[in-house]
C-alpha cells in the first residue's frame, strides 16, 4: 500500500523533479482538492475552525468569568441567563466550557507537536540507518507500547505533578512510538527508490537526504496520523483531568469538570452532560478530518 | 511452528525488562519522595528517614532495582506501603474482576461490532449504512468515562433498572470459587446472586466495550467491502447463489481475518480502558487499584501492577499473531527455510 502511494507520487523522472521542486504547494493542493469532495471531512474542518476561533476569542465571548464562584448561585438549572446552568460552586458552565476549549486544543496540539518532532527524528534515524541503532530505538518504542498509553500517562503525571504543561509532556511522551513506527515504516518503503540512491551518489549529506528527499514523500501518512493523534490527545487530556491529575484548580478543563461534578450525578446530572458533549464534538471533528485526509491521500481507499 | 513461538516468547524477555526499568525510573527517580505522603505532613525528618530505610529506599537506585527484579522473578512484588499486604495477593484477589469485565466487554464489542459492520457493508451507501457508521464514529470519539456517566444517569438515575456501581450486592457475594462472579454464582446455583452480578456487569461492559465495538464495526465493514469486490464473489454470484448465502458462506470467513486481529488487539487496549471504567463504576478490579496506588505513591503496588499489565498486553499480542498465522493460510512460519 505504502509502496503504491510512493509510486503514485513519483511516477517517472520528470514529474518526480516537479514534485520535488514544488512539493509544499502540490501536497497541500492535492490534499485540499481531495478533501473538498468529502463532506464529512469538511464538516470536521469547519468545527475545528470554530473551536479555534472560540479558543482564541475566549474571554471576549464568555458570558461570565469562568472562575467566578458564588455559592448562592450553585446548581442553577440551564435557563436563559445560564444556558448550561451553574456548577457546585456557582460558576457558569458555558463560560467554563469555552475556557476549556483553549486548554484542550493547546494540550492536544502541543502534545502532538512534541510526539511528532521526537517521533519523526527517532523513526527517521531508525529507518534510514538501520542496524543496531534501529534495533535499539525500536525496542525502546516496543517497551513503551507494551504499557497501555493512558496508564503510562497517569504514571508520568503522578511523577510530574499537576499542570497543563505537565499534561502536554506526559501525553506527548507516550505518543512518540506511534510516530516513530509510521515514519520508520514509510522510510523503509522509499529509501531504496532510485531517486534516493541518486541523491546519495551525488554526495548529499544524510540529513539532507532524509529531510529533502525522503520525508516529503512520507508526509501524507504523518499528517493523517497527527490529525487523528490530536483527537486521542484530547481524549487523554480529559481522562487525566477526570482522574484529578490534569489542571490546577480553578482552571476549567473539560475532564476535570466531569471529575469534580461526579458526586452530583443524580442531583444535578446536567453538570455532567455539557463538558462531555464538548469533548466528544472536538474529538469527533479531528476524527472526521483525519479520516477524510486518509481517504484523500490514500489512492487505494479513494477507489472505494 | 513450535520454534517460532518459543523464539517470540524469548523476545518478550528484553521488552519486559525494559518496561520494568521504565516504570522503575518514573516511580523512583522522577516521583516525589513518598515518605511525607505515606506518613503524613507531620512526620519528622527522623521518622521519614527511618521509614525510607525500612523500605529500602535509601539504597542506591541500582540496588533497589536489583532487589525489585529478584523478588519479581519469584512472584514477590513486595508489600503495599499502606495496607502492608503482599502486592501479589492483592493483585490476584482483584484480577478476576478486571478479566470478567474485559471478557464481557469484548464479547459485546465483537458481537455488535461485527453485526453492525456486516449490515453496513451489505447495505452500502444506504441510510442504514450511514447510521451504523455514524454510531461507530461517535463510539470512537466519546470518552469512556463520560459514556459510563451517561449510562449511569440513564439506567440508574432515570430508569432505576440497573445499579450505578460495584460488582455485586455485598450480601450476595459468593465466597471461594475462582473469582468470576458469573461463574461462581452459577456453580453454587444461587440464581439471585447470578442475576445481581449480571446486572452489575452490564453498564461497565457497555462503557468499556463501546470504543472497541466501533473499531470492530469499521474494520468489518471495510474488510467486507474489500472481500465483496473479489473475483470469486462475483463468480459465486454469477452461479446464481443468493446474496445472503454469498455473504455468509463466501465473504464472511475471508473478511474475518483482519477483524480477528483487531479484536485481539482491542482486548489488549481494554486493559487501559479498564483503568477509567473501573473508576467510574467503583469496580473492584486492578485498574481502580492501580489509580489509587499511583495517587498515593505506593511504589511496590504500581510497579507490580504495571509490569503485570504489560506482561498480559504483550502476551495477548503474541497470541493474536499466532492465531492470525493459523487462520490465514497465506502466512507461513519460516520453519523450512533454514
Amino acid at each position: 500500500m505504502k509502496q503504491k502511494k510512493a509510486k503514485s507520487l513519483v511516477p517517472d523522472a520528470s514529474s518526480q523533479a516537479a514534485v520535488l521542486l514544488e512539493k509544499p504547494e502540490s501536497l497541500f493542493m492535492e490534499m485540499w482538492d481531495a478533501l473538498r469532495e468529502n463532506t464529512a471531512a469538511v464538516v470536521g474542518l469547519i468545527i475545528i475552525l470554530f473551536l479555534m476561533v472560540l479558543a482564541i476569542l475566549g474571554p471576549l465571548v464568555m458570558p461570565y468569568d469562568p472562575n467566578f464562584s458564588d455559592m448562592t448561585m450553585s446548581f442553577i438549572h440551564p435557563n436563559a441567563q445560564h444556558w448550561f446552568g451553574t456548577d457546585q460552586l456557582g460558576r457558569d458552565i458555558l463560560s467554563r466550557i469555552i475556557a476549556g476549549t483553549r486548554i484542550s486544543l493547546t494540550v492536544g496540539l502541543s502534545a502532538v507537536a512534541i510526539a511528532l518532532t521526537i517521533g519523526v527524528v527517532l523513526g527517521s534515524i531508525a529507518g534510514y540507518f538501520g542496524g543496531k541503532l534501529d534495533t535499539i530505538i525500536m525496542r525502546i518504542m516496543d517497551m513503551m507500547l507494551s504499557i497501555p498509553s493512558i496508564l503510562l500517562a497517569i504514571t508520568f503525571m503522578a511523577a510530574l505533578g499537576k499542570g497543563i504543561d505537565k499534561a502536554v509532556i506526559a501525553i506527548g511522551l507516550v505518543s512518540i512510538p506511534e510516530y516513530a513506527r509510521i515514519v520508520r515504516g514509510s522510510i523503509l518503503s522509499v529509501k531504496e527508490n532510485d531517486y534516493v540512491q541518486a541523491a546519495r551518489v551525488i554526495g548529499n549529506k544524510d540529513s539532507r537526504i532524509i529531510f529533502k528527499h525522503i520525508l516529503p514523500n512520507v508526509l501524507s501518512s504523518i499528517v493523517v496520523r497527527a490529525t487523528l493523534g490530536i483527537s486521542s490527545a484530547v481524549l487523554d487530556t480529559s481522562a487525566l483531568g477526570f482522574l484529578g491529575l490534569g489542571v490546577q484548580p480553578p482552571a476549567a478543563e473539560w475532564g476535570d469538570m466531569l471529575g469534580r461534578a461526579r458526586g452530583f450525578i443524580f442531583t444535578a446530572p446536567y453538570t455532567l452532560i455539557f463538558p462531555g458533549v464538548a469533548i466528544t464534538i472536538t474529538v469527533l471533528a479531528f476524527n472526521l478530518l483525519g479520516d477524510g485526509l486518509r481517504d484523500a491521500l490514500d489512492p487505494k481507499s479513494r477507489k472505494n | 511452528m513450535f520454534k517460532y513461538i518459543v523464539k517470540r516468547i524469548l523476545m518478550l524477555v528484553p521488552v519486559l525488562i525494559g518496561v520494568s526499568i521504565i516504570v522503575f525510573l518514573i516511580m523512583r527517580v522522577f516521583s516525589p519522595d513518598p515518605a511525607p505522603i505515606v506518613l503524613g505532613q507531620h512526620a519528622t525528618i527522623e521518622s521519614s528517614n527511618q521509614w525510607r530505610e525500612a523500605n529500602g529506599l535509601n539504597e542506591p537506585i541500582y540496588i533497589q532495582y536489583f532487589n525489585f527484579i529478584k523478588g519479581a522473578v519469584t512472584g514477590d512484588f513486595g508489600t503495599s506501603y499502606y495496607t502492608k499486604t503482599a502486592v501479589t495477593n492483592e493483585i490476584f484477589s482483584r484480577f478476576p474482576a478486571t478479566i470478567e469485565l474485559a471478557i464481557a466487554a469484548i464479547i459485546f464489542a465483537s458481537l455488535i461490532g461485527i453485526l453492525l459492520g456486516i449490515i453496513s457493508a451489505v447495505k452500502k451507501n444506504t441510510i442504514i449504512d450511514h447510521a451504523g457508521m455514524i454510531i461507530a464514529l461517535i463510539g470512537v470519539s466519546m470518552p469512556i468515562f463520560w459514556l459510563g456517566i451517561l449510562l449511569i444517569i440513564l439506567f440508574a438515575g432515570v430508569l432505576h433498572i440497573l445499579p450505578s456501581g460495584g460488582r455485586i450486592n455485598p450480601l450476595l457475594q459468593p465466597t471461594g470459587g475462582i473469582g468470576f462472579y458469573l461463574i461462581d454464582t452459577l456453580v453454587s446455583g444461587d440464581m439471585e446472586a447470578f442475576i445481581d452480578a449480571f446486572k452489575h456487569l452490564i453498564l461497565p461492559a457497555l462503557a468499556l466495550g463501546m470504543y472497541s465495538m466501533a473499531i470492530i464495526a469499521r474494520m468489518t465493514r471495510s474488510s467486507m467491502l474489500e472481500t465483496m469486490n473479489q473475483d470469486y464473489i462475483r463468480t459465486a454470484r454469477a452461479k446464481g447463489i443468493t446474496d445472503s448465502k454469498v455473504v455468509t458462506h463466501h465473504a464472511l470467513r475471508n473478511a474475518m481475518i483482519p477483524v480477528t486481529t483487531v479484536i485481539g488487539l482491542q482486548l489488549g487496549s481494554l486493559l487501559g480502558g479498564a483503568v477509567l471504567t473501573e473508576t467510574v463504576f467503583s469496580w473492584p478490579g486492578i485498574g481502580n487499584y492501580t489509580v489509587q496506588a499511583i495517587m498515593k505513591s505506593d511504589f511496590p503496588v504500581v510497579q507490580g501492577v504495571v509490569l503485570l499489565i504489560a506482561c498480559i498486553f504483550v502476551l495477548i499480542n503474541l497470541v493474536v499473531d499466532i492465531i492470525y498465522a493459523f487462520i490465514d493460510p497465506r502466512i507461513k512460519f519460516t520453519k523450512k527455510e533454514g
